[in-house]
């Protein structure tokens, strides 16, 4: 048997026949571990994930009309669209009003695609369905609330068209729309069936266009489509996107301090424990040192034990801590998370570190231990 | 000339007085000598002083005042990391409370002193464990052994490097009596074969068996006998 061999024995043994402190320890940096592991992972895939999100809460550009016009052309419209990259285009929905009447009382009718309107607004909230039929209608819940109408029940609206004749149609309600913001008290239906109805065709008043893109992209895209189709300006919602990112840091911020804090704590309890393990073998040291132990094979035992603890509660918070992340994802983000594999030397080299600080105390304490009091019965 | 040569260990004027202001007085000014292969036995009531002489003797701790000579070296000037050295090559401890590491089979705890030392020979090792008579117990834990084969154990510890003196505390404080003699014997055996053995004890006739034995009371010598 070699001097390492012998080492590892007694390493070994230590860890294996003295299980139950041994176990407070392991768990600590475990726990640790996992915390750490679970939140950088989310960390680095919260990006990717709130990107996806943010835009979720609604469009991050917008065309109206230029100048005096107070429509758009859809023509324009399509030669804008063409110039955006289609990859990362999520959604382009045409918005064109006309004032209506129902039951005396005046509402505003929004023509929309509503197949774009799910994907640049997919925070809409629809309680029965969306209007798929030619005649049917989305009523906004403050609508719903006022008339007391529901999915299924009809409403008939009358105005007019381009040349000022009256129209009257009776149209079904497929849903509730609640947004909790304007939309609630606005009336959809499908473009089509609003230009069959206003006899007038290919316009809108504004387009609400969603793309995968940050601010420089964006501001670089919406130059473009105002030099090359000049009937459009192009502008950014800034709101969604300055929040994106700054709800996004923020976001970071805490996940990191929970993470610190997590880290903190684990150190403190191993700490503790260890400090409990060197005063429980004050003997075993003191006879140690007695038979002719030098203070660097005590520290080196015992970091020994500590760095065996560090790798394998390090690996078990790899393990647990994927869990633990792709938990979290699937119940916030409803995806699940894409697991970076750098992050597993990073997990068990922090907890070595951690460990190793937290032995230092401990550690300087077993070497105080004075050979003299093994003779001292106690 | 020839006698001085011979001394493994030479205490003179040696004091040790703990607490700051000279509460206890635990040795007061002791002179011995102890020449090679000698066996000396130190007697004397609870809190005589007889332990805190073996730390001094063992390079556990260091007098208050006085020089402690071992093996031609004045080991009171020397720092903690020379005693651990001294302590590693040229003393065998034997406890009373035995100290094996009880997570260690009895070969290891064996080999652990060699660990310390310089290499490890486990032929060796069990050697050492089959001259105590524990041959068969080699892969046991210490709480597996009874009282007297832990203190074998500890003595086959003691031996494994070859000291140059054997300081035995009390070592058949915790046996029966039929362990006292197989510890005894043991000690005998070792005395034979030429190794110096300082033992403190109560028991008379374990003293009984020293070449010398000295008195402590109070700290102080107050009576040497020899009994051949
Ligand atoms: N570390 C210490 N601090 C203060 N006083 C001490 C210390 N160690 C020993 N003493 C005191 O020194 C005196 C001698 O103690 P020592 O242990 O040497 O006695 P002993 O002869 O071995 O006794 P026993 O037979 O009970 O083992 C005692 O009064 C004891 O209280
Ligand atoms: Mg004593």
């Amino acid at each position: 048997m070699t001097k390492r061999q012998m080492y590892m024995k007694m390493l070994l043994s230590s860890l294996l026949r003295r299980r139950s402190r041994m176990t407070v320890a392991l768990l600590a940096i475990a726990i640790g571990a996992t915390v750490l592991l679970g939140m950088m992972t989310i960390t680095y895939d919260i990006p990717r994930q709130m990107g996806r999100e943010f835009r979720s809460y609604g469009a991050n550009m917008v065309f109206v009309a230029s100048g005096k016009d107070a429509m758009l052309k859809l023509t324009d419209v399509e030669k804008a669209a063409a110039l955006l990259p289609q990859e990362s285009l999520l959604g382009v929905a045409p918005y064109r009003y006309e004032a209506v009447r129902s039951n005396m009382q005046p509402y505003t009718v929004a023509g929309t695609l509503f197949d774009q309107v799910k994907k640049t607004s997919p925070y809409w909230n629809v309680e029965g369905g969306w209007p798929s039929e030619e005649n049917e209608l989305l009523i906004g819940s403050d609508v719903a609330e006022f008339t007391r109408l529901a999915p299924g029940n009809t409403m008939t609206i009358t105005g007019r068209d381009a040349r000022q004749r009256r129209f009257n149609r009776e149209m079904t309600i497929s849903g509730v729309v609640r947004t909790g913001s304007v939309e609630d008290g606005f009336l959809f239906m499908r473009l089509d069936t609003m230009e069959r109805l206003t006899g007038r065709s290919g316009e809108a008043e504004v387009v609400e266009v969603s793309i995968a893109a940050n601010e420089a992209e964006l501001s670089a895209l919406a130059a473009r489509i105002r030099e090359r189709v000049p009937g459009i300006t192009p502008r950014l919602v800034k709101r969604v996107t300055q929040s994106e990112t700054s709800v996004l840091s923020k976001l970071q911020a805490l996940v990191t301090l929970v993470t610190l804090v997590v880290l903190v704590l684990t150190m403190i309890c191993v700490a503790t424990t260890m400090m409990t393990v060197v005063m429980e073998r004050r003997k075993e040291i003191g006879l140690k040192k007695a038979i002719g132990a030098e203070n660097r094979s005590i520290v080196a035992e015992f970091l020994g034990e500590g760095l065996c603890l560090a790798i394998l509660g390090g690996l078990l918070g790899v393990v647990f801590g994927w869990g633990f992340a792709q938990t979290i994802s699937m119940n916030v983000f409803g995806r699940s998370i894409t697991f970076n594999f750098a992050l597993v030397p990073v997990t068990i080299l922090t907890s070595v570190v951690v460990t190793a600080a937290a032995c230092l105390i401990p550690v300087r304490r077993a070497t105080d231990v004075e050979p003299a009091l093994v003779l001292r019965g106690e | 000339m020839n006698e001085l040569e011979n001394n493994i260990l030479e205490l003179k004027d040696v004091s040790m007085i703990y607490g700051a202001g000279g509460q206890v007085k635990a040795l007061q000014n002791i002179n011995l000598t102890v020449v090679q292969g000698e066996w000396l036995a130190i007697m004397g009531p609870s809190g005589s002083g007889k332990t805190t002489m073996m730390n001094i003797i063992g390079c556990m701790d260091r007098p208050t005042s006085g020089a402690v000579i071992l093996d031609g070296q004045d080991i009171t000037k020397l720092s903690p990391r020379a005693l651990t050295a001294i302590r590693r090559d040229k003393i065998g401890l034997i406890f009373q409370q035995f100290h094996l590491i009880p997570y260690l089979t009895a070969l290891e705890n064996v080999m652990v002193a060699q660990y310390y030392h310089s290499m490890i020979d486990e032929a060796e090792a069990l050697q050492a464990l089959t001259r105590v008579g524990l041959q068969d117990r080699a892969k046991h834990l210490p709480r597996q052994l009874s009282g007297g084969e832990q203190q074998r154990v500890c003595i086959a510890r003691a031996l494994i490097n070859y000291p140059k003196l054997i300081l035995a505390d009390e070592p058949t404080g915790n046996l029966d009596e039929a362990n006292e003699k197989i510890v005894l014997d043991l000690l005998r055996r070792l005395h034979a074969e030429g190794s110096t053995i300082i033992v403190v004890t109560h028991a008379p006739e374990v003293g009984e068996h020293a070449e010398k034995t000295i008195f402590l009371e109070h700290g102080r010598v107050v009576k040497t006998t020899r009994n051949r």
